[in-house]
């Protein structure tokens, strides 16, 4: 009978071998590399209805945070300031600037400025600005420089893993109460001593149950 | 001459000593080539393509179920607040059930060097893949969220979470996707040298080159029996365990429970034993038509088929015996629950499943104590469906009864199925007979080669009389000619 397959089919199982190896540390890396929030949602950088600067207004005019973001410290989500808040000033300064067309737009007519939204949590995941600001988890400890952002990005994964990470060891990342919206903030030599006898007199207990969050 | 030989020898022409030939007729090492391959290579025949039709359309039936099932959510089935766990587990737990007699049948009674084993033990582990394929849609489609349905697998993730190794249900995973894959490389391996007769055999080039490749070069050389026969050992001890351990810890999934009626000590034999019965039951009920539709009378012999009804007598007896202890044990603990979870199986709104449950599985098996019924083939057809009954309903009673009614009165309520629910068992037989279906026609059904190994003639010491290679001095051998002539006709 003669021979079915060539003499070179004798390289078939070390090719599929090595093919298969490779193929599967192929994947496991190209999996591990874009298959995450790293990659598939940090740097996530919307266009605005207006082309507000963040670094214009927190950095170099040096608002507060909480100027706009008005309720912050006392409700769970951290809103998104009405148009009457840009016009407190915006009235007088530049009342014919052509970026803010949308702005004054707005004010006319009563219609909201559409903002779109950055920074998603899955509607299974309950998140608290107000418990975070006021045990003293600084804006930038999520939202990252956004003094120095034009256009506002995601700089966090926000993936649960990140969470827990603090969660975990709060004392590496809080900061004292008067210092939450400082950009830029750099803790002193001693802030774990610190921290840590924080963390025990105002009894700081991130909890790391499931339905602390998903609820 | 011994003389207490003399005093137990038989009086009468039959020699209990010495069993019937395994493979009757007396064939010839080809003639069971022949017999066997055949099947494969001849014309797709008509009955083929109704039975594949009927099992495929029924496949549909599944895939229309479980889309649906995805689009809407299990909603869609009869599940309600006590009854978390309704059809979808009890049907996984009947396949995964099924799926144990193909691996005790190759692996444990391989070990045990039962030969008659190889007439049944090709069909036997393709069905246990089959089963096991059924078996695993069923978790897969109750999670819900299918499209987690990786978080069950531990891997480092951006939510640093592991799954609950603390869980049986994650147990599970791991040991029915073991036993999945040890028993399809075992299947593989066992098919290596039919494939090599098949290929050998083809006369078309693309079936030589498929057949070539599924083979992996086989040429039958001693070495590669020898380490063919090493492998085939190793697996079968590496399976052996498995067949023990993947339904003990499908049983915890409801032991490790405090649910009355599934926390008992008694669940990781009693469900072996289950298992055993009912896949069993399985091969009985597939064999028998088998070895009719493809005149396979002479490899599967009725001393075959005996020999299994025996185990099913011997499996269902313990299961009975399981029952029965799990009643004692509810009346001697003094729990209240957990006698109030017996007494209302027996006689609370469930006592019809119970019932027939208990009928199918402990009492009609009795009948095998008969030895005249025992050998009747269409007697066992029929118990051996009667046994997949009783089992099915087995799961539905350990289920849906124990949950329906637990601690709080107040919660108590009533679990009926819906039509997706019953659609979607039927479409899981669809799945099974449609792989069976596949498996009939492309792969050689018998291990030529096992059977082969255990006819007389392969014994060594078969030509030993005369010693110059000729037939002499055997009844086999003598009547071999007129044999092969009967078997030609069968083909």
């Amino acid at each position: 009978m003669p021979q079915i397959f060539p003499r070179r089919a004798n390289y078939l199982p070390a090719i599929s071998l090595i093919a298969s190896l490779g193929g599967g540390v192929f994947a496991l890396v190209f999996l591990w590399y874009y298959f995450v929030p790293s990659y598939t949602d940090v740097g996530y950088m919307p266009d605005q209805p207006v082309d507000y600067s963040h670094r214009l207004h927190a950095g170099q005019l040096g608002l507060d945070c909480r100027y706009c973001h008005t309720n912050v410290e006392s409700t769970a989500h951290s809103n998104i300031p009405a148009t009457q808040t840009c016009m407190n000033c915006h009235a007088q300064i530049k009342t014919e600037s052509l970026p803010l067309v949308g702005v004054r737009e707005s004010w006319a007519t009563g219609n909201s400025i559409e903002w779109v939204r950055v920074h998603k949590l899955p509607d299974y995941a309950h998140f608290s600005h107000s418990i975070h600001i006021n045990n003293g988890v600084g804006c930038e400890t999520c939202h990252g420089r956004v003094d120095q952002m034009e256009q506002v990005r995601q700089e966090k994964t926000l993936s649960m893993r990140w969470c827990l990470d603090c969660h975990r060891a709060p004392e590496q990342h809080l900061r004292p109460i008067s210092e939450i919206t400082t950009m830029g903030y750099e803790q002193p030599i001693d802030f774990l001593e610190r921290n840590l006898s924080r963390v025990r007199e105002e009894n700081i207990r991130p909890p790391t149950n499931c339905s602390a969050c998903h609820y | 001459m011994n003389t207490a030989n003399t005093d137990i020898a038989p009086t009468s022409d039959v020699d209990y000593h010495v069993d019937d030939p395994l493979v009757q007729g007396n064939p010839t090492f080809h003639e069971i080539t022949e017999l066997v391959s055949y099947h494969t290579e001849k014309k797709t025949p008509l009955a083929w393509w109704g039975a594949f039709g009927i099992a495929s359309g029924l496949l549909m039936v599944l895939l229309v179920m479980v889309a649906y099932l995805f689009w809407n959510g299990i909603g869609v089935w009869g599940l309600n607040n006590p009854v978390g766990w309704g059809f979808a587990i009890v049907n996984f737990v009947f396949w995964v059930g099924i799926g144990h007699a193909g691996t005790l049948i190759s692996a444990i009674l391989f070990l045990f060097r039962q030969k008659w084993r190889t007439a049944i033990n090709r069909s036997a582990e393709a069905m246990t893949l089959f089963a096991v394929m059924c078996a695993l849609i069923f978790p897969t489609i109750h999670v819900g969220r299918i499209w987690a349905i990786y978080w069950t697998l531990p891997y480092p993730n951006q939510m640093a979470m592991w799954p609950q190794f603390k869980s049986p249900l994650l147990w599970d995973v791991f040991a029915v996707s073991v036993y999945f894959m040890v028993s399809i490389m075992f299947w593989y391996v066992g098919l290596i040298p039919d494939l090599a007769t098949l290929r050998d055999r083809a006369t078309r080039k693309l079936r030589q080159k498929v057949l070539g490749v599924m083979a992996m070069g086989w040429t039958g050389a001693n070495r590669h029996w020898r380490n063919y026969e090493k492998a085939y050992l190793l697996l079968a001890a590496l399976a052996t365990p498995l067949v023990l351990s993947v339904h003990s810890v499908v049983s915890f999934d409801f032991a490790v429970s405090i649910v009355p009626g599934w926390h008992t000590t008694i669940f990781p034999p009693y469900f072996v034993a289950g298992a055993i019965f009912s896949g069993f039951a399985m091969v009985m009920t597939l064999m028998i038509v088998a070895r009719k539709v493809f005149g396979l009378q002479n490899i599967i012999t009725v001393n075959h088929l005996e020999k299994m009804n025996l185990i099913i007598l011997l499996t269902g007896s313990m299961v009975g015996f399981a029952y029965i202890t799990e009643f004692f044990i509810a009346w001697y603990s003094g729990v209240l629950y957990e006698q109030y979870a017996f007494s209302n199986r027996a006689f609370g709104p469930y006592a019809w499943a119970y019932w027939i449950m208990m009928s199918c599985n402990l009492l009609f098996p009795q009948f095998f104590w008969f030895k005249r019924l025992r050998r009747s083939v269409p007697f066992m057809f029929v118990i051996s469906i009667l046994v997949n009954v009783g089992m099915w309903f087995e799961r539905f009673v350990i289920v849906v009864i124990s949950l329906h009614r637990d601690y709080l009165p107040s919660a108590w309520d009533y679990y009926s199925p819906t039509f997706v629910d019953i659609l979607t068992l039927l479409g899981s037989f669809g799945l099974f007979f449609t792989m069976f279906l596949l498996f009939l026609r492309f792969f050689p059904m018998v291990a030529v080669a096992e059977v082969k190994a255990i006819l007389p003639q392969s014994d060594p010491h078969f030509y030993d009389h005369s010693g110059d290679g000729q037939l002499v001095d055997h009844d086999l051998a003598v009547s071999g000619g007129e044999a092969s002539g009967e078997r030609a006709e069968i083909n």
